[in-house]
């Protein structure tokens, strides 16, 4: 969308002449309309087809499922509530530990990242044990926390700022790095302190970075929790997952999976409006290209 | 954007003589060498010894990659000499001197900072008062002809708007020593002359020194007090030029009058062999 608006402000500026620019608009126009034709109609066709597939025993809807059926759940899960509880609540459980294990290891991930990528010493130290840790799979961990903390949110959490912690950790680490010398020449000579150099240039240069991992940093936040919440919890969505999984109601699996969906693309859409206003100094460049 | 600004500065020529203050920078046989990443030793000094003038203007032009970059960096505190002493208003460098302006030669301008917060960046640093800096800025700001650009971001800028911005930004702190290392180069001619001008001016109603590396000596000619030729590198002086051209300076047509044309003569002929060997050499290394 971002370089949809570019090329319309190109033109503006290149071609004022307001004919050619208004054919432009329209052309701009149908193109928009044709896309979301074609969205609608694509996965018109891939539920329909999964819908027909059922109906006529080509897809097992045991084992697969089937789109009237997760909607069937859906509706039970918002009128008459889950089992643990009614829906909203399970969302809101599982999206508080996802928001608290973001926070902490973002936090977490930042501090460290500009420490250790300022300090050489320190990061040639403790290069190698971050190297490891980072190198476990550490979904693993979440056992350990749930015998260490119990069924409750602390183990939620802990499993999701480990998930979070090392994606932020490394960025933040690498974009300290690749800050401009000549950025910090000039805010030496500007008669910066080392503090000043820290909070003012090195951070700010980092942030480009650091918002860039959180895009990611917040999709594994939500599987560290809904993961904590398979392998033990008394509430959240990953639970209801677990359950549905239990009675062999795949149709409830899918219907979980698509409120998480939900979940992740509202969170993402946070995370897209809070990087505008970061980094709004930015120059729009193609990596901003967003589908 | 007066290029003609009335001159309060008479040029240095006549402060040079018999001026008992002690010279603003002065190196004394000044080394500096650096490790290579292969871990050879790199001479880009080698004997340097130069002294600037209170208030003077002085260009040191030299080939490229003939350590001009590096004196400024040993003036300004950023590195040390090998060997040697480098001597600000008679006291050794040691570490930044608060009384130093450095504009690079790349953009250096914060480019999360719209262009006011960028110009009081170094007030605001040195612990000033937020308020009065504002002010300040905005009369800076005026100065080199930005009114009205106090919001945008560099990216939003020309080149030569990002270089008024470096400007105002290093002006505001009142250097009494300005650093200049190769400011205008990645702008068009038309641009670079009129920055010339607005340099002029601005050094014109302050007394700072200024050293002014560039490879073009055109430039070097139409700005400054003092030509210095540097050799191809290990850099060291090869010959020192007066230039004796009234100011106030048009630095656009200043270079169609027959002493400039003498000076760019002159000077040419030490410049060139440098020049070549610098390119012979590149040569060698590309082969």
């Amino acid at each position: 969308m971002n370089v949809l608006s570019n090329e319309v402000r190109e033109q503006a500026t290149t071609a004022p002449e307001s004919n050619e620019l208004k054919s432009y608009s329209v052309t701009r126009r149908r193109r928009s309309v044709l896309v979301n034709v074609l969205r609608v109609l694509f996965i018109v066709v891939i539920l329909g087809g999964w819908e027909i597939g059922a109906r006529t025993g080509v897809i097992d809807p045991f084992f697969w499922g089937q789109p009237s059926g997760i909607w069937t759940q859906i509706v039970t899960w918002v009128t008459q509530g889950t089992a643990q509880g009614p829906l909203w609540e399970q969302v809101a459980v599982t999206l508080e530990e996802t928001i608290i294990g973001f926070v902490i290891g973002v936090v977490l991930g930042v501090i460290f990242g500009v420490v250790l990528g300022q300090y050489r010493f320190l990061s040639d130290v403790l290069g190698p044990y971050i190297k490891a840790l980072n190198s476990i799979p550490r979904v693993v961990l979440g056992p350990i926390f749930i015998i260490g903390l119990g069924l409750g949110i602390q183990s939620k959490v802990a499993l999701s700022v480990v998930m979070v912690f090392f994606i932020v950790f490394f960025n933040a680490f690498q974009g300290v790095r690749e800050v401009d010398r000549n950025l910090l020449a000039n805010a030496r000579i500007l008669g910066a302190s080392q503090r000043q150099l820290t909070t003012q240039v090195i951070l700010p240069s980092a942030l480009t970075w650091i918002i860039a991992s959180l895009h990611t940093s917040f999709s594994f936040a939500l599987v560290g929790a809904v993961v904590s919440e398979f392998l033990g919890s008394v509430q959240g969505i990953g639970l209801l997952i677990q359950t549905a999984m239990g009675t062999f109601n795949n149709n409830g699996v899918f219907a979980a999976m698509l409120i998480l969906a939900i979940v992740a693309l509202l969170m993402e859409a946070l995370i897209t409006s809070l990087e505008r206003r970061l980094l709004h100094w930015r120059p729009a460049t193609v990596s901003d290209i967003t589908i | 954007m007066n290029t003609r600004a009335p001159m309060t500065h008479t040029g240095s020529s006549s402060q040079l003589t018999g001026s008992t203050s002690p010279p603003a920078i002065e190196l004394e046989h000044v080394t500096r060498r650096f490790r290579t990443p292969k871990g050879q030793i790199y001479t880009a000094l080698r004997d340097l010894n130069m002294s600037v003038a209170p208030g003077e203007f002085y260009a040191i032009v030299g080939p490229t990659g003939s350590g001009k970059s590096t004196t400024l960096s040993l003036i300004s505190g950023l590195e040390r000499p090998s060997e040697g002493v480098v001597r600000v208003m008679g006291k050794p460098v040691q570490g930044i001197d608060p009384r130093i302006g450095y504009v690079f030669q790349t953009d250096a301008i914060f480019p999360w900072k719209n262009v006011l917060n960028n110009v009081t960046t170094g007030p605001l640093f040195r612990g000033k008062p937020k308020k009065q800096t504002l002010q300040q800025a905005r009369e800076w700001l005026a100065r080199v002809g930005l009114t009205g650009f106090e919001d945008r971001y560099p990216h939003q800028l020309s080149g030569g708007m990002r270089k008024r911005v470096a400007l105002a930004q290093t002006f505001i702190n009142e250097p009494q020593i300005l650093l200049m290392d190769e400011p205008f180069s990645a702008l068009d001619v038309q641009t670079r002359n009129l920055m010339g001008d607005e340099l002029l001016s601005l050094w014109s109603s302050s007394s700072a020194s200024v050293v002014f590396v560039t490879h073009d000596l055109e430039e070097a000619i139409a700005l400054a007090d003092r030509v210095c030729v540097l050799t191809a590198g290990p850099a060291t002086v090869k010959g020192i030029y007066t230039v004796d051209l009234p100011r106030p300076r048009n630095v656009a047509e200043i270079r169609f009058e027959p002493r400039f044309i003498q000076l760019y003569h002159d000077i040419w002929e030490d410049l060139r062999n440098e020049v070549m060997i610098s390119y012979e050499r590149a040569q060698q290394r590309g082969s």
